[in-house]
């Protein structure tokens, strides 16, 4: 029986596993201490929960414990990370180089930075496939370049780029390697020695664990990196990260860990057939295009562009599932998403994309039903479109001349 | 974004979509917006050309459920209507019937524009000056 709305959205957050909530829930109530206590039982027991998630969290990226930061999430792990850095390292150079489709807690921060004239930022272009030129790296990073950050895998595309190339050529010029994964971490085989990563960001809520817990890896050795804190208090997580341990939180985000651990293989196997699946079957629409690199991806999303439709007149009509579109049209800045219009997609392309995200507990029948129920609403929507109906009279829409408003 | 009822039944039930000939000398047709902006609106009224009252509308929207539903009351209520009539709607008149939320309100606007577009393209082919407007604010097919 399938129940309503299906849930399709796994790239902005997921459901927390039953058997990561059944590990929080004694760190609530009966084993509340708080980790900086060293006194009494309470805050032993709190202390040995932290260093028990702090293995199954390293364990899962092919880390040191002692290389864990805990954060309160990816969007912190991003600031803490490249603003760390670039106070860290001020004395060796002020450059860094980032891409236009890192997600916006990468690109404000480095927007931040080169506000307050702490850092000069090169924002390298994207092909139209999402992944980024290798050549035109090199070609960016100097030797004032203490910082390159580039993302694992794209939120909204979710294209994986050449990390452990991008990883060589920050070293090579002496620079150190930030990843944000937060899309990847859990889902696909992270590992940080294999990859030359030196920093790296993450987060609970995208791999069925908690919201509000994080982490940021901090490279011990081979290079041994250091942050400068940006929270003043307490000297908690070896001085980087001050503030009192979210317990419960870390237990969850280790359990979520664990269990990525031992079943993301299997899982991410089950989702790339289903995601296939239902892409092929949405391909099967007539002028449907996805968006991004189809090899180079992570295994559970598809991003796709349904041409002559609006994304969130698309959104509304298809209410019985739960996705996201690239269609601003909420926002009042009217502009479709910056990741597609990076990739060269035209903006009425942008606004006529939705993204599907797969999960751990997303069906083969809640796809079989998604493909019809999404044709059907396209194909309604088309009937109402003066684009479709000028496309079937065969006019070439890029021969009006449209009022822009 | 929670949407109005009104609002859903429009996009639901959308009333009057469809083409008009826009060949015919008493059929006037408004194209506005930009795909590049999400949302494009054609409108078509079909004119006694007697009485000057509105005896069909249709339209043809891209966009969102509020550029849908404003196209869609736009239409309801022109029919009927003479030319003249039809000018007097505005676009607060269809914010107010969907309880449009501030962020949608251009949706109205178009609206607006659109029923403004396809009168002027009627009084034209029939000879009569077009009505004042800002003609920067509209589509040339």
């Amino acid at each position: 029986m399938l129940k309503f709305p299906i849930y399709l959205d796994h790239n902005a957050t997921t459901p927390v596993d039953p058997r990561v909530l059944e590990a929080m829930l004694p760190y609530f109530t009966e084993k509340f201490g708080n980790a900086a206590s060293r006194n009494h039982k309470f805050g032993w027991e709190a202390e040995e929960a932290v260093d028990y998630a702090r293995e199954q969290i390293a364990r899962l990226i092919g880390a040191d414990p002692r290389e864990i930061i805990f954060t309160s999430g990816a969007t912190e792990s991003d600031n803490l990370a490249i603003k760390g850095v670039a106070e860290m390292y001020a004395r060796k150079g002020n450059h860094i180089v980032t891409v236009k489709t890192e997600h916006k807690a990468v690109l404000d921060t480095c927007r931040a930075l080169e506000r307050k004239g702490i850092a000069k930022v090169t924002y390298l272009d994207v092909a139209s496939d999402g992944l980024i030129d290798l050549n035109a790296l090199e070609a960016a990073v100097t030797d004032k370049t203490i910082l390159v950050a580039v993302m694992f895998a794209n939120n909204e595309i979710g294209v994986i780029q050449p990390i452990r190339e991008i990883a060589k050529i920050a070293h090579s010029k002496g620079a150190l390697f930030f990843s944000d994964a937060t899309q990847a971490v859990g889902k696909i085989p992270v590992n940080v020695e294999e990859y030359g990563i030196d920093l790296m960001a993450f987060t609970a809520h995208k791999m069925y664990g908690p919201k509000g817990v994080g982490a940021l890896y901090v490279r011990r050795k081979n290079p041994r990196v250091k942050v400068t804190a940006q929270m003043d208090g307490g000297g908690h997580e070896r001085g980087m990260r001050s503030g009192t341990l979210n317990v419960p939180g870390i237990v969850g985000f280790g359990k979520a860990c664990e269990i990525c651990s031992r079943e993301m293989v299997d899982e991410s196997i089950r989702l790339a057939k289903l995601r296939d699946k239902l892409e092929n079957g949405l391909l099967s629409i007539p002028e449907t295009v996805v968006n991004g690199n189809r090899k180079y991806r992570l295994p559970h999303v598809t991003n796709i562009s349904f041409k002559y439709v609006e994304g969130e007149g698309l959104m509304m009509g298809i209410k019985n599932l739960a996705v996201s579109s690239g269609s601003a049209c909420t926002s009042a800045s009217l502009e479709p998403s910056y990741v597609l219009k990076a990739l060269g997609l035209p903006d009425d392309l942008g606004h006529s994309s939705i993204r599907f995200g797969l999960g751990r507990f997303t069906t083969e029948e809640e796809i079989d039903y998604a493909i019809g129920y999404v044709a059907e609403a396209v194909n309604k929507l088309r009937e109402m479109s003066p684009l479709w109906e000028m496309h079937l009279e065969g006019i070439d829409l890029n021969t009006i001349q449209w009022a822009h408003h | 974004m929670a949407y109005s009822q009104k609002i859903i039944d429009h996009y639901t039930n959308p009333r009057n979509v469809g083409t008009l000939d826009k060949s015919k000398k008493n059929v006037g047709t408004g194209l506005v917006g930009a795909p590049e902006c999400g949302d494009v609106m054609r409108l078509q009224i079909e004119v006694d050309e007697q009485t000057q009252v509105i005896k069909d509308a249709k339209f043809k929207t891209f966009g969102c459920g509020s550029a849908i539903a404003s196209s869609s009351v736009a239409t309801e209520w022109l029919k009927g209507k003479t030319i003249d009539e039809a000018l007097s709607i505005s676009n607060m008149d269809i914010v107010e019937e969907l309880s449009l939320p501030p962020v949608k309100i251009h949706c109205s606007v178009l609206a607006e524009d659109a029923i403004k577009a396809a009168i002027n393209d009627y009084r034209i082919k029939n000879g009569l000056p077009p009505i004042e407007e800002k003609q920067s604010e509209k589509t040339k097919i």
